[in-house]
């Protein structure tokens, strides 16, 4: 059975595992924590549409599976047309008396960054502006793991990736990172939020209202990766709360166009002691840090402006 | 061997039943009610639009109950038309050029997974540069796509194609995609008379089988579709994929044969035309037949003979059907309306049509003439002019190795 109320401990979380073990993700996957847990929450009576990556791909090296729920995955870049399509049949079967009129069935897509904010970005906003009954979780691990770390639109500033490599030239990802939020709030969806595994409560209780909207929502989850962040396996739950209390990753729900931060960060910690944990940004010289961490005090600003109140307090420094 | 003769076909009928008239589009669309489709996903192209849009009538009107999805691509089409016939509904799509060629990497996975999605193609040249008028380049790109693939020469087929289409697909012996072409314009838009079946009927021939028949996604028999294949699997994947093509012979077969029992109307892996002494023959596909046809007319009343085969499944391709109504014949032609540049022949219907022969060993004096590209008109005076080719060289008995593009405004003369 799905969750339908929020819970407030981590003692409510169901004991059954319906993404199971023996997948073939790395130790310390932040993205295979996050599936995880969405599975707990949807339960049995959903169908998961997941796009090619990471997860498709440790998950089903035929003929095994870690998936007690009905999955299917076509391709890259269609996660949102094909969860349309599964949508799409449900309600044909179920107004024609094929399939039980009174039984709920989610349709749940699954897609990295890659598939999301790039090459699947189309298929998305064509699942979200039809209005489909979808739940769409993006685990951003920001870059494409599964092909080698290759950087995507998600890929942060600053960020070494093997195509935005380190050289004398150029140091690593010279780009912002696009925003999916923005994205998917100017096509005015019932439900919007971000979430971070560090913060599991939080991150359920999104699931858990994403499931139980009725129409698109979508959930943009970080997930650390340990190769692709260059972080030990022990550090990916570490690394990723300090996402939220630099302020890095607001925790945000954006319920029927509201916005409102969900986790307050009262003071917030230096980007430098986010970035110094990840090998991923061992290049970046002290010059480079003080202009992150400018980004990320305007983007706090803005946060904060939208949701009409300081959330996100000032960096406290050590 | 299923081949139809070529019999007056009034005198076939069991029951006269109504008939209308009908675009090939009409006759796609009808097609789809009468089989009752639960979803359809589309994205308009010229010429397959009018599908679309008669599609949408119906379910505005209530003669359909339906699902549209008004996808943003081509891509998304074919993606939304895969996963509708995973969760077990009766899917349909088409397209035409260059949206089939963005469902391209679809077409694969469609197969692959076995998902037994039906299309109309409206066949429409590639770009570029840019046209939108009938060549059969769109579907010989999808010829190795490992979908079923059924050409139609008039409106009516169109129609009966089609109703034959998901009793194909959706059978358990094949579970395959199969494509139903009409000819851009020439059948798209062109009225003609058409007799439609009754819905019952319909669905009587092509029945929806009860859920669970096949694998589908359904919470209460999870199952894993779209797995990772590595090397110790994927090639039996794919060889079951294979049989299973092959498999699919024996239900076209059947189906076609049930049809005429049923309605009059026969249908075979070929139609053979004034075949039986035949000393040239042109073999082709689609609406382009019944110009070939009217060019074996006029022959015939000169005296020659001519005959014609027209392919109706090119996938999978009738290599026996051929072979034999091929067998005596003094020479052979293939016209195409598509070409493999740089192909061992230019002609990628001649590539088939000559291995099929080679390799049973029949050998003869050959022609691979194009034609009709981007919409060119192909005059019955072009099909005979080919003929007369033919009898040089069923005479000299050589083959033209050079394919041999016909038509062709340019000052050495219109042959190429
Ligand atoms: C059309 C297409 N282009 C490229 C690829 C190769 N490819 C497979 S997964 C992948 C990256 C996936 O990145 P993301 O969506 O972020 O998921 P992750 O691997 O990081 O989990 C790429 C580029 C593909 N499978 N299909
Ligand atoms: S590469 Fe990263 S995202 Fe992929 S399985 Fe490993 S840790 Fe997870
Ligand atoms: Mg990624």
């Amino acid at each position: 059975m799905a969750l339908t109320k929020p819970i407030k401990s981590l003692w409510e979380i169901p004991r059954e595992e319906r993404f199971v073990g023996g997948h073939a993700a790395c130790q310390g996957c932040g993205a295979a924590l996050i599936l995880r847990h969405l599975m707990k929450v949807v339960g049995k009576d959903a169908i998961v549409v997941n796009a090619t990556g990471c997860m498709e791909v440790i998950s089903t090296l035929f003929p095994r599976t870690a998936w007690r729920n009905p999955w299917l995955h076509l391709a890259f870049e269609n996660a949102g047309a094909a969860a349309s399509g599964v949508e799409a049949a449900l309600k044909a079967l179920q107004r024609k008396g094929v399939l039980d009129k009174n039984r709920y069935i989610k349709v749940v897509a699954i897609a990295g960054d890659g598939g999301t904010f790039d090459i699947g970005l189309q298929s998305l906003s064509g699942m979200l502006e039809r209005g489909h009954d979808v739940m769409y979780v993006v685990y951003d691990n920001e870059a494409y793991m599964n092909t080698g770390i290759q950087r995507s639109g998600a890929t942060p500033y600053g960020a070494w990736t093997t195509t935005t490599p380190v050289g004398k030239k150029f140091r690593g990802e010279w780009r912002p990172k696009k925003d999916i939020v923005g994205i998917a709030y100017a096509h005015r969806i019932p439900y919007i939020a971000t979430a971070n595994p560090a913060y599991p409560i939080d991150m359920i209780n999104k699931f858990i209202k994403a499931y139980n909207t009725r129409g698109p929502s979508l959930v943009h989850v970080l997930a650390p990766c340990t190769p692709g962040w260059r972080i030990p396996e022990s550090k990916s739950i570490e690394v990723a709360k300090l996402a939220v209390q630099t302020g890095m990753w607001v925790l945000l729900e954006i319920e029927n166009g509201k916005p409102k931060v969900t986790v307050k960060v009262r003071k917030r910690r230096p980007v430098r002691e986010y970035l110094k944990m990840q090998g991923r940004f061992r290049h970046l010289k002290d010059e480079d840090i003080k202009k992150i961490q400018e980004m990320v005090d305007k983007y706090v600003e803005e946060i904060n402006r939208w949701v009409g109140e300081e959330a996100i307090g000032p960096v406290e420094e050590k | 061997m299923a081949v139809v003769e070529e019999k007056p076909r009034e005198e076939q009928l069991p029951t006269r039943k109504k008939k209308i008239a009908a675009t090939g589009s009409d006759a796609a669309a009808y097609a789809v009610r009468d089989a009752d489709v639960d979803v359809v996903a589309v994205y308009p192209i010229t010429p397959q639009a009018p599908i679309a849009e008669n599609i949408a009538q119906m379910i505005a009107d209530g003669e359909l109950d339906a699902e549209l999805i008004h996808v943003e691509s081509e891509h998304s089409a074919m993606s939304a038309a895969v996963a509708a016939a995973a969760t077990g509904a009766r899917s349909f799509t088409a397209t035409s050029s260059q949206g089939l060629e963005l469902m391209h990497e679809i077409l694969y996975i469609a197969s692959g997974l076995r998902q037994p999605v039906v299309m109309a193609l409206a066949t429409r040249a590639l770009s570029a540069p840019i046209n939108i008028w009938n060549d059969y380049a769109d579907a010989m790109g999808m010829r190795d796509t490992g979908w079923i693939m059924i050409f139609s020469e008039n409106v009516q087929e169109v129609y009966d194609n089609l109703v034959q289409a998901f009793r194909i697909a959706e059978h358990p012996d094949v579970l395959l995609p199969v494509v139903v072409t009409l000819d851009g314009y020439i059948l798209s838009h062109t009225t003609e008379a058409l007799e439609p079946l009754d819905r019952e009927e319909v669905l009587s021939f092509a029945p929806k089988r009860p859920r669970g028949y096949r694998p589908v996604l359904d919470p209460d028999h999870p199952v894993t579709i779209g797995v990772l294949g590595a090397p110790n699997w994927y090639q039996e994947i794919k060889v079951q994929q294979a049989l299973a093509m092959r498999e699919s012979r024996r239900v076209i077969e059947e189906a076609g044969k049930e049809f005429g029992k049923r309605y009059g109307r026969e249908y075979g892996f070929i139609e053979p035309y004034y075949m039986d002494d035949a000393e040239v023959a042109i073999v082709t596909l689609g609406a382009t037949s019944s110009l070939v046809k009217a060019a074996v007319n006029r022959l015939r009343e000169q005296g020659v003979k001519a005959g014609m085969v027209k392919i109706r499944v090119f996938r999978p391709f009738p290599a026996e059907e051929l072979a034999k109504v091929l067998e005596n014949v003094n020479a052979l032609g293939v016209l195409d309306r598509a070409v493999s540049f740089g192909g061992a022949l230019e002609g990628p219907l001649a590539m088939e049509v000559l291995s099929t022969l080679a390799v049973r060993g029949v050998m003869k004096p050959f022609i691979n003439f194009i034609h009709g590209l981007g919409g060119r008109d192909i005059f019955v005076k072009d099909v005979v002019e080919m003929y007369q080719k033919l009898l040089e060289a069923a005479k000299s008995g050589k083959s033209v190795t050079r394919t041999l593009f016909y038509g062709v405004r340019s000052r050495k003369g219109h042959v190429i």
